[in-house]
C-alpha cells in the first residue's frame, strides 16, 4: 500500500509544474498586459508604462518571472494581486467558501434528485415513466446554465415572488462574515430570519448549478440498478420474501451506488467549472467569477495561483479517491 | 432523517417568502462591476469612480450633477491672473473629513489635503509614493504632470496653483473624479502604522457617503455623511452597491425591488423598463461621438476625394435605425451638441452613392480596391455594436466599390495596434472627460495626439494653430470662435465620419427621486431620495 501512495504522489510532482507551466503561459499569450488593460482607452505614456511593469515585475525575461513565480510558490507566497494588490491567498480563502457552499448544496440536491429519478426509471424500465424521467434528464444535461437560470430568476423570482434573484443575503442584513459559508456565519449572528434568508438565497443557483450533475447521477444510478437488480443475490433476496423496499434500497442500491460514486467524484471538476457560470448569473460571489475578472484584467498572479489552487484541490480529490480505490481494490493497488 | 432534514427546510424558506421589506432610506445601486479599488487617482474607470469619487470624496471644483458646468467644491471661489498660469483656491471652511472606526480625524480640510493630493501625484519620490508606488494615469493623461509647476500653501485656505503653459482647461481638469482630495491626515497615520496600502482599501473622504464595508465581488456599503457641508445632498441613511455583473440579472433585481436603481442597461431591454409600471427610464443625449476615423496616412485614404467618396457612401440612417435601434442621434460635428462651441452651421455632405463613385472614378480608385475596417470588439456608449456597424458599411462600401475586409482584435489590442496606425479605417468613440472643447478637438484630433487618441493620424497645421491658440486663451468668446473654425477646416478635410451620439439611458423605481444622469457616464446618489 506504501508504494501504491509514492507511486500515486510521484504522479502529483509532474502534474503540479504541468499546470503551473500552463497557466504562466496561457495567461500571456493573450494580447495586452496589466497595464494596458487598466489603462482602457487612454492612451498609455510609454514612461509611466515601464515603470508600472517594473514596479509589478513584468520586464524581466519570462524564464526568469517563471522562476521567480516557482520561488515564491515554493516559499508558500502565492503573490499579490496586480489589480486590487489584495494577497491572492487573502482572496481566495474569502471567496472560496461561497463556492463551496454553493457546490455542496448543488450536489446535495443532485444526488437526492439524481439518485431518486435514477430508481425509479429503473425499477420502471421501459415504462412512460422511465422514458419520461431520461428525457428530462438528457434535456437537463443539455441546458446552457446562462438560460436555464435566466428562465428560473424570471419565473421564480420576478413572476411569482417566491425567491430572490441574485446575492448571497438580503442586504439589509449587514453581518460580519466569520467563516466565509453564509448558512454558519447567518446561524452565528443575533440577526433574526438571516438564516431563512440565506437558505432561500441558495435555492435558485444549487437547482441551476446542479442540474447537469443531475442528470449524469440519474442516468447512471439507472443503468447501475438495471445491472445490480438482474444480480442473482437480488433475486434470491427477493426469493426469501423481503420487502421490495428492503430489496431495492439495502440490497441493489447499496451495490449500485459503487459506479455512482465514481461519477461524484468526477463532478467536483464539472461543478467548479460551471460555478463560473452560475456566479456570474446569480452574482454569487465566488472563486469562478474572480478568475474570469482576473482573466479580463490580465491579473497574472491571480489566473496563475488561482487556478493552481483549484487544481490543486481537483488533483487531491483526485488523490483520495484513487488511495479509497486501492483500499478497496487490491486489483488496482497492485497494476503497475 | 438528514435526508428529508434538508428538502423540509427549503420547502419551509421558500414558502415563507422574503423576510424584509426594503427599509425606505437605503437605496440599492445595482452596480456593473467591482472596483479595483477605492483610490480615484489610480484608476480611469466609470466602476471605480463611482464606488469613490461619485461617493466618499469631493474635489476642488465639481461638476454640477448632471451637467458639465463647473461649481464650487472644496474651493468656495478660484481667481485665475491675466496670464492663465496662475490658480488660486479659496478653500472651504468647516469641511470635516470622515470619521470611521479606522480613522477619526483631529482637523478640518485644509490646505495640507490639497498639497497632499497633488504632490503624491506630481512628486515620484513623494513619500506616500515611496512606501505605496502607484502610477496616476489620467492625471498624466491630461497633461498635469508637466504642467503644473508648483502647488503652494499660502496659508491654510488657500492654494496656489503655477503653470508652466497656460491651459484653459485646467479648472475643468481638476473637477474630474482622478483629482479627488485625500486626506494627509489619514495618510500620515497610514505611513507611521506601515499600511500605505489602505488608501486604496479603505478611503477617506469629505464626499457625501461614509465608506462603510467592502465585501469582495458582492456588496459595497456606504452611510449617508451626517456632517456633510452640503448638508442637503445626504437625503439616504445608507446607500448600497450589488454588484451584478449581468446585464439581464440587473433588470431582473431591478422588477424584483432588489435594487432601485440599476446601472448600464442593455439597449435591447429598455423597450421592456419602459413598459414596466415599477420603472421608469431617464435618458437624455449622451456626452459621446460614435465615429470612423480614417487613417490619412495611409494609400487611397490619403486622398481627400477618397475619404469624401466613402463619408457620403455610408447610410447613417440605417446604421442609427439598426445598431442604436433608434436610440441615438444622427452626428454630423466631430464633438456632441452638448459641448459648448458646438457649430450648428456644420452639415454633413449628403448620402449619395453615386456622386460618390464619381468621386472615386476621379480619383482614379479602381473598382474592387480593398481596404481594412477595424471593429471595436467591446460594447461602449457611444457604439453598442461596433462589428454590425462595420457590415453594415461594408455593404454601403461595396456598392461604389470598395471593398472592406472588416478586422478586429481583443480590445488591448486593438487600441494598441491603432494607436501605431495599423488599420485603413476604424471605428472608435468618445465620451467627454471634463467638458472642455479641448477634450474632443485638441485630444481627439491634433497633431500632438497623432500618436495617441488621433486615429485618423491627421494634422493640419491651421487646424493645429486654432486648437492651441484657443486652449491658452481665457476668453470663452474667443475661445468660441476659435473652436468653430476649427470645426469647419476638421469637417472639410474629412478625417473621421461622425455617425451618432448615443442616447443614454438610466433605468430606476419610480420611487427615487432627484437622480440626475451624468453626461460623463458615472452614476452619482448625492440629492437622491427615496419617496415613501
Amino acid at each position: 500500500m506504501f508504494s501504491f501512495i509514492a507511486r500515486r504522489l510521484g504522479l502529483l510532482i509532474p502534474t503540479f509544474f504541468g499546470v503551473t507551466l500552463l497557466t504562466f503561459s496561457l495567461i500571456r499569450l493573450i494580447p495586452g498586459d496589466p497595464v494596458e488593460v487598466m489603462m482602457g482607452e487612454r492612451r498609455v505614456d510609454p514612461q509611466m508604462h515601464a515603470e508600472a511593469l517594473h514596479r509589478l515585475g513584468l520586464d524581466k525575461p519570462l524564464y526568469q518571472q517563471y522562476f521567480d513565480y516557482l520561488g515564491n510558490l515554493a516559499h508558500g507566497n502565492l503573490g499579490q494581486s496586480l489589480v486590487t494588490r489584495d494577497n491572492v491567498w487573502h482572496e481566495f480563502t474569502t471567496l472560496f467558501p461561497a463556492t463551496m457552499e454553493l457546490a455542496l448544496c448543488a450536489m446535495i440536491f443532485a444526488t437526492v434528485l439524481g439518485l431518486l429519478a435514477g430508481v425509479i426509471a429503473a425499477l420502471k424500465r421501459g415504462s412512460l415513466l422511465d422514458h419520461g424521467v431520461m428525457g428530462i434528464s438528457l434535456t437537463g444535461f443539455s441546458m446552457p446554465i446562462f438560460w436555464w437560470g435566466l428562465i428560473l430568476i424570471m419565473f421564480f423570482s420576478v413572476r411569482l415572488g417566491w425567491t430572490p434573484v441574485s446575492g448571497r443575503l438580503d442586504l439589509l442584513y449587514d453581518i460580519e462574515p466569520k467563516t466565509g459559508f453564509m448558512l454558519i456565519d447567518t446561524l452565528l449572528s443575533d440577526e433574526e430570519g438571516a438564516f431563512v434568508d440565506a437558505l432561500h438565497h441558495l435555492i435558485l443557483p444549487s437547482i441551476v448549478l446542479g442540474t447537469i450533475p443531475l442528470a449524469v447521477i440519474a442516468r447512471m444510478t439507472r443503468s447501475a440498478m438495471l445491472e445490480v437488480l438482474r444480480e442473482d443475490y437480488v433475486r434470491t433476496a427477493r426469493a426469501k420474501g423481503l420487502s421490495p423496499a428492503r430489496v431495492v434500497f439495502v440490497h441493489a442500491l447499496r451495490n449500485a451506488l459503487i459506479p455512482v460514486l465514481t461519477v461524484l467524484g468526477l463532478q467536483v471538476g464539472s461543478l467548479l467549472a460551471g460555478a463560473v457560470l452560475t456566479e456570474t448569473i446569480f452574482s454569487w460571489p465566488g472563486v469562478g467569477k474572480w478568475l474570469i475578472d482576473a482573466i479580463a484584467r490580465r491579473d497574472y498572479p491571480v489566473v496563475q495561483n488561482g487556478i493552481l489552487l483549484i487544481a490543486t484541490l481537483v488533483i487531491i480529490v483526485n488523490f483520495v479517491v484513487d488511495i479509497l480505490y486501492g483500499l478497496a481494490n487490491p486489483r488496482i493497488r497492485h497494476q503497475r | 432523517m438528514r435526508i428529508t432534514l434538508l428538502p423540509s427546510l427549503l420547502v419551509a424558506s421558500l414558502l415563507a417568502g422574503p423576510s424584509l421589506a426594503h427599509a425606505a432610506n437605503t437605496l440599492v445601486y445595482c452596480s456593473e462591476a467591482s472596483p479595483a479599488g477605492f483610490d480615484p487617482a489610480q484608476y480611469t474607470s466609470g466602476t471605480e469612480f463611482d464606488a469613490s469619487a461619485e461617493t466618499v470624496f469631493n474635489r476642488l471644483v465639481q461638476f454640477e450633477r448632471g451637467g458639465t458646468t463647473l461649481v464650487p467644491g472644496l474651493a468656495e471661489r478660484w481667481d485665475v491672473s491675466e496670464d492663465g498660469k496662475t490658480y488660486t483656491f479659496y478653500l472651504r471652511r468647516g469641511v470635516k473629513f470622515h470619521t470611521t472606526d479606522y480613522f477619526k480625524p483631529t482637523r478640518e480640510f485644509n490646505a495640507d489635503d490639497v498639497l497632499f493630493t497633488f504632490q503624491r501625484m506630481l512628486d515620484k519620490n513623494h513619500p506616500f509614493r515611496t512606501a505605496y508606488p502607484s502610477e496616476f494615469p489620467y492625471f498624466s493623461d491630461m497633461g498635469l504632470n508637466k504642467n503644473i509647476a508648483r502647488i503652494e500653501k499660502k496659508d491654510d485656505y488657500t492654494v496656489v496653483f503655477t503653470l508652466n503653459q497656460t491651459d484653459a482647461a485646467f479648472a475643468s481638469d481638476l473637477a474630474m473624479s482622478f483629482a479627488s482630495i485625500q486626506s494627509a491626515e489619514y495618510a500620515d497615520q497610514l505611513l507611521k502604522t506601515g499600511k500605505a496600502a489602505e488608501i486604496n482599501q479603505r478611503p477617506i473622504g469629505t464626499g457625501p457617503f461614509v465608506f462603510s464595508r467592502y465585501q469582495k465581488d458582492a456588496v459595497i456599503r456606504y452611510k449617508g455623511n451626517q456632517d456633510y457641508w452640503k448638508p442637503e445632498d445626504v437625503k439616504l441613511d445608507n446607500l448600497i452597491f450589488a454588484i451584478t455583473t449581468d446585464a439581464a440579472t440587473r433588470l431582473q433585481k431591478l422588477k424584483a425591488n432588489e435594487c432601485q436603481v440599476s446601472g448600464y442597461p442593455r439597449p435591447a431591454d429598455i423597450a421592456e423598463m419602459k413598459q414596466d409600471p415599477a420603472l421608469k427610464v431617464l435618458q437624455q443625449p449622451g456626452f459621446n461621438l460614435g465615429y470612423f476615423a480614417y487613417n490619412v496616412t495611409h494609400p487611397p485614404l490619403d486622398q481627400l476625394a477618397v475619404r469624401q467618396a466613402l463619408d457620403m457612401a455610408i447610410n447613417k440612417k440605417a446604421i442609427l435605425d439598426v445598431v442604436y435601434q433608434g436610440n441615438g442621434q444622427l452626428a454630423t460635428n466631430a464633438l456632441p451638441p452638448a459641448q459648448w462651441s458646438y457649430d450648428q452651421t456644420i452639415k454633413d455632405a449628403p448620402y449619395d452613392p453615386e456622386k460618390a463613385k464619381a468621386l472615386l472614378k476621379q480619383a482614379g480608385i479602381k473598382k474592387g480596391t480593398e481596404i481594412s475596417l477595424w471593429a471595436m470588439p467591446v460594447v461602449r456608449a457611444s457604439n453598442p455594436n461596433a462589428r454590425l456597424s462595420a457590415q453594415m458599411v461594408q455593404s454601403d462600401w461595396a456598392k461604389i466599390g470598395i471593398k472592406a475586409n472588416i478586422v478586429s482584435y481583443e480590445w488591448g489590442e486593438y487600441i494598441k495596434r491603432a494607436r501605431q496606425g495599423e488599420h485603413d479605417v476604424m471605428i472608435y468613440g468618445w465620451t467627454g472627460d471634463n467638458g472642455d472643447p479641448d477634450n474632443w478637438l485638441g485630444v481627439l484630433y491634433s497633431c500632438d495626439a497623432v500618436n495617441g487618441s488621433n486615429y485618423s493620424k491627421w494634422c493640419d497645421p491651421a487646424y493645429d494653430a486654432l486648437i492651441k491658440q484657443a486652449k491658452v486663451s481665457n476668453d470663452r468668446d474667443e475661445r468660441i470662435r476659435l473652436y468653430q473654425q476649427a470645426q469647419h477646416l476638421l469637417k472639410a478635410a474629412v478625417p473621421i465620419t461622425p455617425i451618432a451620439h448615443s442616447i443614454v439611458y438610466q433605468p430606476m423605481r419610480h420611487n427615487v427621486q432627484g437622480f440626475k444622469i451624468s453626461p460623463f457616464g458615472l452614476s452619482a446618489f448625492y440629492g437622491v431620495s427615496l419617496a415613501e
